[in-house]
């Protein structure tokens, strides 16, 4: 029973303060009454009896505080006071408030848009059943260049086989089908993926809707069939779910849909629309190969079986299918394994610390410069403090009300940064698609958690270093001081001069980091690709195997050059398979030139391939630095090679090689017939020694292989973009049914693929700008309120005669000194970190002397701008009105 | 005589528990009663009988009611809870034997 009237009087004490406050009143008053009653019955007077009872009864004041003190929900009274209070002295000064709210708000939201982002695409689990048990198995190249090899198809198959670690294991590679409209939709390039039958199973995933594949479906005579992606149905067939069972067309041959899968399901990376069985979809040539290195193998490791246990079983197993193939330098000797989600997100670590770190200064830089506003307000309020201090008023709630006051700070701007980071990861998800595992980037109750563990450190770092002379001086030693003021608040200046240094150290580092990222990422727009990139426009195209023979390609790329180039607006029109330059490898081939001696075993030669028409290289302006591109004459080309400078330079050197002969593409002789210019891969990668065969050729490394895709790329004198719709309805009027992808000029190509360092340099460089900006007002503010502390003292000076040059130096010297050592902490901090992010570098070292440089000329003029106008003041006082405003 | 202050701590908390036990009383009449029964030597003073009584009753040892007083005017009466009467007995119990306890020392000397 007891706990009900406790808890009646609790619930009378939330919603019945008022009168309970009334009634303590009411009580006190009626007993002091009573007592003054009790003396004029013992014969004072109504005077001496009133001041008899008060007496008695002390201070009324603090007996109702103390009684009141024994109330439930004291401490939520006392905290809304303070709150009441904090938001009373916050909005007395709205500037002040606002700009700190503000700057708490882009700290705190930068931090927890990058924190999500971090936690979601490297932390959280992979969404596949026991993910910690799933492994990525890997070949690694015998030359050691390639640890992390993709894995042959017929090295997998003895994996699977012997290996007793996994209890599965699959095996998953990229494919692209042209999916055929039906109702007057258009045809589209779908990007697709290759599935073992077990990989579901392996990753512990079910189809949403209908079934997985099975064994059955996964040969080469089974009936073809397709898991659609839950985008690509909802997209294409309506969400219905009548499409189980269907068929499409791919390829122009027809597929049967088996099921659909979960939204969320994005194996091997978002992009992929469709899925089809592997054994199906590749011949037996490619399935049972073991140099062909096209395939990601992912396995699940058995229960009790450790990571390297099962890399030294796998590894045994390659090392014994090496020995047997010691004539193939192209069948790997070892293998490799990690962790599936540490294959998945191992790219983007770096630069997602990077980017956390930078987050991180901006954040202190913010809370610095928050600390430091306050200490220069808890400096004007010092008389205050000290008066309520004389009053009664305990440290604790002095310290107590201040936390407050920051807390609210913090508190408001979080909330603002909540919304910040809200919107941030929006757009971030919208504008970088391409970023791995971006559809697991969502605001969940950690993240929700992690604000409020960072508003709750902003506060009691801004509150507590803005307070420390609190405790430490005496209370008459304030009271003194701040009654002479001239040398006031020494204390505090040192304070903040140290807060200033140590800010202004974490922007140069920033502003380094983002000046080492932007010249990097210029350096890399600038670097030559080796061929024209203003004004081309690419496009693919596929043509499918099953309506298209080897003859009828080649009459299709002659027939679209043909029309291609007779438009008007043409500069240039040529073929390139697989890749135009700047976008990527591509592939490449081992090779032996004709009359050397063959190499030891275990050695290859080995160039990037590309398949060319005669006038690729006039079209995209690769020149031709000897001999000739391949001629009209379609009988020669199949014995044709044309390799580029680097190739040249590095097989050839100080020899000719035209009319030399390589053996390659299914060991024939290809006849060098001209040297081109270099091209990159990347704007990143030095050029690679490549050879270009011509794309008529009618068959390569198997008889029956031709190519039927290529790349058309389109060089125009003026925009190149216009030509882009034109060029489309030539391929519609050459076949309806054919979908164009890709359709990009090499400078969407080349900024595509630069698009990360393009990102973190761009994103840097905004942290960096702000830090700077907070950084001089910082500088701007302690030193206007330093001139405004010692106005007497200056007065003084200049009353005595000194030179108003000398006081201008010496105030600007003072505002100055602490940008210079923050200078000094920021270059040293800067050298360490630079090396940090060298692997995200091109072209510039990680100490960079203009960077460097630059960035410190950068600081020095900002903090000198930002003194220089209360120096300026100072200098301009005049004496007599200083010394009479004290 | 030594200062309200000086009751041993704990102690108030007994007085008013036992003064209230026989009729509901005001703050005023407690001390008043406590004052009277110890023969002037102790005095409860209002800093320290108001936050007594108000921590009693958060916390459900005594009730408080609203009702007219001798002199006509509204008053708060305090009286015991059952839980209070209880609370009483355990309170006495202790009160005995720590001041037997004390009293053995005292007088042992």
């Amino acid at each position: 029973m007891r706990w009900l009237a406790q808890m009646r009087m609790r619930i009378q004490m939330l919603f019945m303060r008022g009168t309970a406050a009334a009634r303590l009143d009411a009580e006190l008053r009626d007993h002091l009454e009573r007592q003054i009653a009790e003396n004029i019955a013992a014969g004072m007077s109504t005077e001496e009896a009133r001041f008899a009872a008060l007496r008695a009864f002390g201070n009324p004041a603090l007996v109702r505080e103390q009684t009141r003190g024994t109330w439930s929900w004291n401490w939520l009274e006392l905290l809304l006071r303070d709150v009441r209070y904090g938001v009373r002295t916050l909005a007395r000064t709205p500037g002040f408030a606002s700009i700190a709210i503000l700057v708490m708000a882009l700290g705190i939201g930068a931090n927890v848009a990058l924190f999500t982002i971090v936690r979601s695409v490297l932390m959280k689990p992979l969404p596949f059943k026991d993910p910690d048990r799933l492994v990525r198995l890997y070949e690694q190249s015998s030359d050691g260049t390639f640890p992390f090899n993709q894995s042959a198809a017929g090295v997998f198959a003895a994996w699977k086989k012997q290996s007793r670690s996994f209890s599965d294991m699959a095996m998953s590679g990229y494919d692209e089908y042209n999916l055929s409209g039906n109702g007057g939709q258009l045809p589209e390039a779908v990007r697709s993926a290759v599935f073992t039958w077990n990989m579901l199973p392996t990753l512990g995933v079910e189809p949403a809707l209908g079934r997985n594949f099975t064994a059955d479906d996964d040969r080469p005579s089974a009936n073809p069939t397709v898991l659609l992606s839950w985008g690509l149905w909802k997209r294409r067939y309506g969400g219905s779910a009548s499409i189980l069972n269907q068929t499409v067309m791919l390829d122009t041959k027809s597929y049967t849909v088996i099921g659909v899968m979960p939204a969320w399901f994005a194996y091997p990376d978002q992009r992929v629309q469709m899925w089809t069985p592997l054994y199906h979809e590749n011949a037996p040539l490619i399935t049972d190969a073991l140099d062909d290195h096209e395939f990601t193998a992912v396995g699940r490791l058995k229960p009790g079986v450790t990571e390297a246990q099962a890399l030294a079983e796998i590894s045994v197993i390659t090392r014994e299918l090496h020995n047997q193939h010691l004539d193939n330098p192209f069948v790997n000797k070892d293998a490799n394994m990690r962790p599936l989600l540490e294959s998945i997100v191992g790219p983007i670590r770096a630069p997602l610390h990077m980017l956390l770190a930078a987050t991180g200064c901006l954040l202190l830089i913010a809370c610095l410069n928050v600390a430091n506003l306050l200490v220069a307000r808890s400096a004007a309020r010092q008389k205050e403090h000290a008066i309520r201090a004389a009053m009664g008023g305990r440290r604790w709630d002095l310290l107590r009300q201040r936390l407050m006051e920051s807390l609210l700070l913090a508190g408001a701007g979080g909330a603002a940064g909540l919304l910040l980071a809200w919107g941030a990861l929006h757009w971030f998800a919208s504008a970088r698609q391409d970023v791995t595992r971006v559809e697991a980037i969502h605001i969940d109750g950690a993240v929700a958690l992690f604000a409020v563990g960072l508003v709750a450190m902003c506060a009691a770092f801004a509150g507590l270093i803005s307070s420390p002379q609190d405790w430490q001086d005496g209370l008459v030693a304030w009271l003194q001081e701040s009654s002479r003021a001239h040398s006031g608040g020494r204390r505090s200046t040192r304070l903040r001069a140290v807060l200033l240094a140590l800010e202004v150290g974490l922007t140069v580092m920033l502003l380094i980091g983002a000046g080492l990222l932007l010249k990097s990422y210029a350096k890399l727009r600038a670097s030559d690709l080796g061929c024209i990139t203003k004004n081309v426009l690419k496009m693919d195209f596929n043509l499918p195997e099953a309506r298209y023979s080897q003859p009828a390609c080649v009459t299709f790329f002659r027939e679209l050059l043909t029309r291609v180039r007779s438009s008007p607006g043409i500069e240039g029109a040529g073929l390139v398979f697989p890749v135009v330059p700047g976008d990527g490898e591509g592939g490449d081939n081992g090779f032996e030139i004709a009359g050397r001696p063959p190499l030891p075993q275990g050695q290859l030669r080995d160039a990037l391939h590309r398949w060319a028409d005669p006038g690729y290289f006039a079209a995209i302006g690769i020149p031709i630095l000897r001999g000739r591109s391949f001629d009209d004459n379609p009988e020669t080309h199949s014995d044709e090679v044309i390799i580029s400078y680097a190739f040249a330079q590095k097989f050839f050197a100080g020899e000719d090689p035209i009319g030399q002969h390589l053996i390659t593409l299914g060991r024939k002789p290809h006849e060098i017939v001209g040297i081109v210019g270099d091209t990159r891969t990347a704007s990143s990668d030095p050029p690679q020694p490549t050879m270009y065969f011509s794309i008529y050729m009618a068959d390569w490394v198997y008889s029956t292989d031709y190519l039927n895709a290529a790349s058309l790329v389109v060089r125009s004198p003026s925009d190149v973009t216009q030509l882009s719709v034109p060029v489309q309805r030539i391929f519609q009027q050459m076949d309806r049914d054919l979908p164009v992808s890709n359709v990009l000029t090499m400078d969407q190509v080349i900024g595509r693929n630069n698009m990360d360092a393009s990102f973190n340099a761009m994103l840097l460089a905004v942290f960096a700008g702000v830090s700077l900006l907070l950084a001089a007002v910082g500088l701007f503010g302690v030193l206007s309120y330093l001139v405004a502390q010692r106005k007497g003292e200056i007065g003084i000076r200049i009353a005595l005669g000194a030179q108003r040059e000398q006081v201008l130096r010496k105030v600007l010297l003072d505002g100055l000194r602490p940008a210079l050592v923050g200078l000094a902490i920021g270059l040293a901090g800067s050298a360490a970190a630079a090396r940090e992010i060298a692997s995200m570098l091109y072209g510039t070292e990680p100490l960079d002397a203009a960077v460097f440089g630059a960035v410190s000329l950068t600081l020095l003029a900002v903090a000198a701008a930002a003194c220089v106008v209360p120096a300026w003041r100072a200098s301009r006082l005049d004496p007599m009105q200083a010394l009479r405003t004290e | 005589m030594g200062k309200p202050n000086d009751l041993v701590q704990g102690t108030l908390d007994l007085l008013i528990l036992k003064t209230i036990l026989l009729e509901p009383m005001h703050g005023w009449a407690i001390a008043k009663r406590i004052q009277q029964v110890s023969c002037e030597v102790l005095q409860v003073q209002q800093g320290s009988l108001y936050p007594a009584l108000h921590r009693l009753e958060q916390q459900g040892w005594i009730k408080a009611k609203w009702a007219e007083s001798e002199t006509g005017r509204q008053a708060k009466f305090y009286s015991l809870t059952a839980a209070g009467r209880r609370q009483l007995e355990t309170e006495t119990a202790n009160w005995n034997r720590l001041s037997a306890a004390i009293n053995l020392i005292v007088t042992e000397a």
